[in-house]
């Protein structure tokens, strides 16, 4: 299961979905606390912002169920 | 893929016209007509939803024992106009587009989270995630390989139709679809793999003959929506609708095949669709529905259509495996008995 190659090409931008997650593209790097790269399956990421994802730090949807709001 | 078997007059009618030379439709309109009139649904209609399965294929990878030459053929062309207008006329009748809705992005997109919000009841991926047995979820990829051998090419149609922010959008999610590069990431490729680790055949088309009407409508369905220009707003409200409802039903799959011991290799494709779906509905939802009825608002109503679509029909397919399911029959035409010994 390689991971996708970091779309360095793209300038970094981070969105914030309306309810939902951060959508991350571009040439970012994701580590995790000690600076470990993080697995990027995609060009395109959704970072999770309600807390609930099972698969964090990335989204699985979950704001849906349980109705994460933002202000 | 070889042509599949008749399943009435008008599969035989086009059938044998199919394996001749291009050019002779003899009486096929006259047959079309003859079978509409007969049916009394057109979405379960076992005749009718191949016969146009068998149509649409020709415009994807086509058939072995027939002659390429085909696909634009004005007589197949009059006798799929007459059954597409027969399918698209029954589904704006049976759906209910919410509206009206003003043509701006976040009402748009709001709409759709709305539509497809995630509901507690009974559904095919609860049943599959706590009770459903190995030959059950044999059956349910034997069920979706009809789509998921071409996950995403109905909706490629699309991508000449639009322009500007909806097509980077449609585009952003297809080039994820398609492993963003990689062959072996695609996500029809990840659901042959799956197929595989459960002991099937991954040969595109190789079970058509098993799928009923109702799984055949819903990828018809797709394929209506992409193939015409007129209905870009339905074919993008339909790609929303799909994504949106698929992140967590995935993880449930997912959930389901682990139950009976499937490794990590064959629920590949479930945990990609979690994290990926989870990507793709905010895109699908609001830059491509969204941003395309802010370009054209005169959609807004047919985006809505097509998701309205999307979900009633999946509906319908999970409606008829859960019914089989629950009578200990099986949801398939045909048996499939997967190899021995797989995960």
């Amino acid at each position: 299961m390689s991971d996708a190659p970091r779309p360095r090409n793209v300038p970094p931008s981070v969105t914030a979905c309306p309810d939902g997650p951060l959508l991350v593209r571009g040439d970012v790097e994701l580590v995790d606390d000690r600076g470990e790269p993080l697995p990027r399956r995609r060009a395109t990421l959704a970072l999770c912002r309600c807390g609930a994802s099972a698969i964090k730090p990335f989204c699985d949807g979950t704001h849906r169920a349980i109705g994460f709001r933002t202000p | 893929m070889r042509l599949p078997t008749a399943r009435g007059r008008l599969g035989d009618t086009l059938v044998s016209a199919l394996t001749g030379s291009p050019g002779r439709t003899g009486t096929l309109d006259d047959t079309v007509e003859a079978a509409l009139a007969a049916t009394d649904d057109v979405l379960t209609d076992e005749d009718v939803q191949l016969s146009l399965f068998v149509l649409y294929e020709l415009h994807y990878r086509g058939f072995d024992d027939v002659d390429d030459g085909w696909e634009w053929e004005p007589g197949l062309l009059a006798a799929r106009g007459l059954l597409e207008q027969a399918f698209e006329t029954t589904l704006r009748q049976r759906v209910t587009v919410p509206g009206p809705v003003p043509a701006e992005r976040r009402a748009v997109a709001d709409t759709l989270f709305a539509m497809t919000a995630p509901t507690p009841g009974p559904s095919v991926a609860r049943y599959v995630a706590r009770r459903a047995d190995r030959t059950q979820l044999v059956e349910l990829l034997v069920q979706r390989s009809v789509y998921q051998l071409k996950e995403a090419d109905p909706h490629t149609w699309a991508i000449p139709r639009l322009a500007g922010a909806a097509k980077a959008a449609l585009v952003e999610i297809q080039a994820d679809e398609y492993g963003g590069g990689s062959a072996e990431r695609m996500h029809s490729a990840l659901f042959a793999r799956t197929m595989r680790g459960m002991g099937l055949d991954d040969t595109y088309g190789r079970y058509v003959e098993a799928v009923p009407a109702v799984t055949l409508a819903s990828l018809n369905a797709m394929s209506l929506f992409g193939l015409h220009r007129r209905l870009r707003g339905a074919i993008a409200g339909h790609l929303a609708a799909f994504e949106m409802t698929s992140s967590i039903p995935n993880r449930m799959y997912g959930d389901g095949f682990r139950r009976h011991g499937a490794d990590q290799d064959t629920t590949w494709y479930f945990d990609e669709h979690v994290e990926a779906d989870a990507v793709h509905e905010q895109i699908a939802g609001r830059d491509l529905a969204g941003g395309l009825a802010e370009q054209e608002p005169e959609l807004v109503d047919d985006i809505l259509f097509g998701a309205a679509a999307c979900l009633y029909l999946d509906d319908l397919v999970g409606a008829h495996l859960l019914d089989a399911w629950g009578r200990g029959r099986s949801s398939l035409r045909t048996p499939v008995v997967p190899d021995a010994g797989a995960a």
